[in-house]
């Protein structure tokens, strides 16, 4: 393994006084749709409810709910109001943005597992929402004792829900 | 080949070529891509005139900020009037490409096929992880403002809970491929480092610590695969694909267990069967797990049935895994060592199967005595696993 391999590597000051560099940020806009299930989801949501969707084959409780099951491949239309309790699945403690800068205050996010029917204890898959957790220290996550805590969704005022997943600012422990 | 799967062909590898990996590289991605696609040929004792079709690999367009990149890299990959397809799963694509290159073959469609994979990332500003941003479904995760680095910690917290394991027991994953990295001349991230070291490192999402994940890289990788009767016409020492597998979950990686990979047991064991392997933990020699984060090399071990569920992270300790060990992972150095430009990433880690069972591995080889190998990668929401095993 004595050859040469190709590749000329680039200090970052190189890179920067190469001739003809070429600068360029997209500007590129979207909207999206949340098409047919996700947007009763929202609605749910503004109302301060969490809506899953049942599938009339094999019972599972969908949340977010979809327009059809994965595992019958049915159409699923029925929907139903769930408690929005849960527990962790698992949590982590955030020190950076989206884009990699220093957090001036960490977040702590992760995985809820709703209470829902249709699963077993030991299912692989469940109902489950991601999102931010609050009332729980990091303490409490690196010791672990977070996971598996029993939580529920601290909603925003009413006349500030607009139909986003933010609608719920976090989910926050039960007993609280 | 003992599945009960038709094919026309069986195949092998008869070539690999690899390029620097780097933080950033000069040259443009087709660029990049000849060169890695050339010194396949080179290896292989063939020309570009050999070649029927040629099979491209190459993750998010956004890194290498062109979209169609695919067809970008087409002339460079040799792919000038030939069919060609660029196949993407994600993270996943690196293995993806010879798994599709295989399927080229074994359908008897092409007697000969060049498999390219290609990543450059440092085009991306101010940092590649800010592209991630777009993988995130826009409606229920984008509003969280979530970094891609949330995902793996997420993960990792849950095997880590569900194992009972420690950070110091991860982070020794990264000593070990970033150590034996030192032995691989296209690394980057090479180095003798300690579990004090990793866990020292800047704290970016706990668990999560800078030296638990893989390098941002430029680089190229290239596959020559050839059916049977072309394979023997140009080498002794043909390295035979007898088995893939490959399968996709869907995106809502918030319903689901994240302690095991069901997304790679499941495309495991489509390969093992078709290899006719029913015992892999005592059947394959080595492996080349995908390890973008060092906790992902023993859920991946885990999920390829080299270890039971959460026995991997003991196996580490006692040097199970180690390159004299007795089933080593990553003798390459891994991404974790060697660096991860996506696509490239998974096609270098088939490349070093392809060495080791030639036993051309050099100071890399591992101490037994090797006649089977799987490689995987992983890719998207926790999602697509692909898996190939390899055997000489």
């Amino acid at each position: 393994m004595t050859k040469k391999y190709p590749g000329t590597y680039l200090k970052r000051d190189e890179m920067y006084s190469l001739p003809g560099l070429v600068r360029y940020k997209p500007t590129a806009k979207y909207s999206f749709s949340a098409g047919i299930a996700q947007t009763k989801f929202l609605e749910g949501l503004k109302k301060g409810k969490i809506i899953g969707v049942k599938c009339p084959s094999c019972g599972r409780v969908y949340v977010p709910p979809r327009a059809f099951c994965e595992y019958c491949h049915v159409p699923m239309n029925e929907y139903v109001e769930l408690p929005g309790t849960g527990e962790i699945h698992t949590a982590v403690i955030s020190y950076i943005s989206t884009f990699r800068q220093r957090m001036d205050k960490p977040e702590i996010v992760g995985v809820v597992k709703l209470d829902a029917p249709g699963y077993t204890k030991e299912s692989y898959e469940f109902a489950g929402l991601f999102h931010r957790f609050c009332g729980i220290t990091e303490e409490d996550v690196i010791s672990g004792k977070a996971i598996g805590m029993r939580v529920k969704p601290r909603w925003k005022p009413e006349n500030e829900r607009t139909g986003s997943v933010t609608d719920i600012e976090c989910f926050e422990p039960v007993e609280s | 080949m003992r599945s009960n799967i038709h094919v026309k062909d069986k195949v092998a590898i008869v070539g690999a070529g690899i390029t620097l990996f780097r933080r950033r590289l000069l040259e443009t991605p087709r660029e990049l891509a000849w060169e890695a696609a050339k010194m396949a040929l080179d290896n292989a004792g063939l020309t570009l005139k050999d070649i029927d079709c040629v099979v491209i690999g190459t993750a998010p367009d956004a890194f290498d900020g062109i979209h169609l990149n695919g067809e970008y890299l087409a002339d460079g990959s040799g792919g000038f009037s030939k069919p060609t397809v660029r196949v993407y799963v994600g993270g996943g694509t690196g293995v993806m490409v010879p798994i599709a290159a295989w399927w080229h073959v074994a359908s008897g469609h092409c007697k000969t096929v060049l498999a390219v994979a290609e990543e450059k990332m440092s085009p991306a500003h101010p940092h590649p992880q800010g592209v991630f941003a777009y993988i995130w479904d826009p409606i229920l995760e984008r509003p969280l403002g979530p970094n891609l680095i949330w995902i793996f910690a997420m993960e990792m917290r849950r095997y880590m809970h569900k194992c009972d394991a420690k950070k110091e027991d991860i982070a020794l994953v990264s000593v070990k491929n970033k150590r034996n990295a030192l032995d691989n001349p296209v690394a980057q991230a090479a180095a003798n480092i300690t579990v004090e070291d990793v866990l020292s490192s800047e704290l970016l999402v706990w668990p999560v610590n800078r030296l638990d994940i893989s390098p941002v890289s430029d680089g190229a990788a290239a596959l020559v695969l050839a059916s049977e009767n072309m394979a023997r016409r140009v080498t002794d020492s043909p390295v035979w694909v007898e088995g893939i597998g490959f399968t996709l979950d869907n995106t809502h990686w918030y319903n689901r267990e994240l302690g095991f990979p069901r997304y790679v047991n499941y495309a495991a064991r489509l390969a093992y069967k078709m290899a006719g392997i029913e015992r892999p933990w005592k059947e394959i020699d080595v492996a080349e797990p995908y390890d973008p984060f060092d906790y992902k090399e023993l859920h991946h071990i885990e999920g390829l049935m080299l270890a039971r569920p959460c026995e991997a992270p003991r196996l580490l300790k006692e040097g199970w895994f180690n390159r004299s060990g007795e089933l080593p992972t990553s003798p390459s150095g891994g991404l974790l060592g060697v660096g991860n430009p996506i696509a490239a990433a998974g096609l270098m880690k088939v490349a070093e199967l392809f060495w080791q069972l030639r036993y051309e591995a050099g100071a890399r080889q591992v101490k037994k005595p090797v006649h089977r190998g799987v490689a995987q990668a992983w890719g998207d929401l926790m999602q697509a696993g692909t898996v190939i095993v390899l055997g000489n």
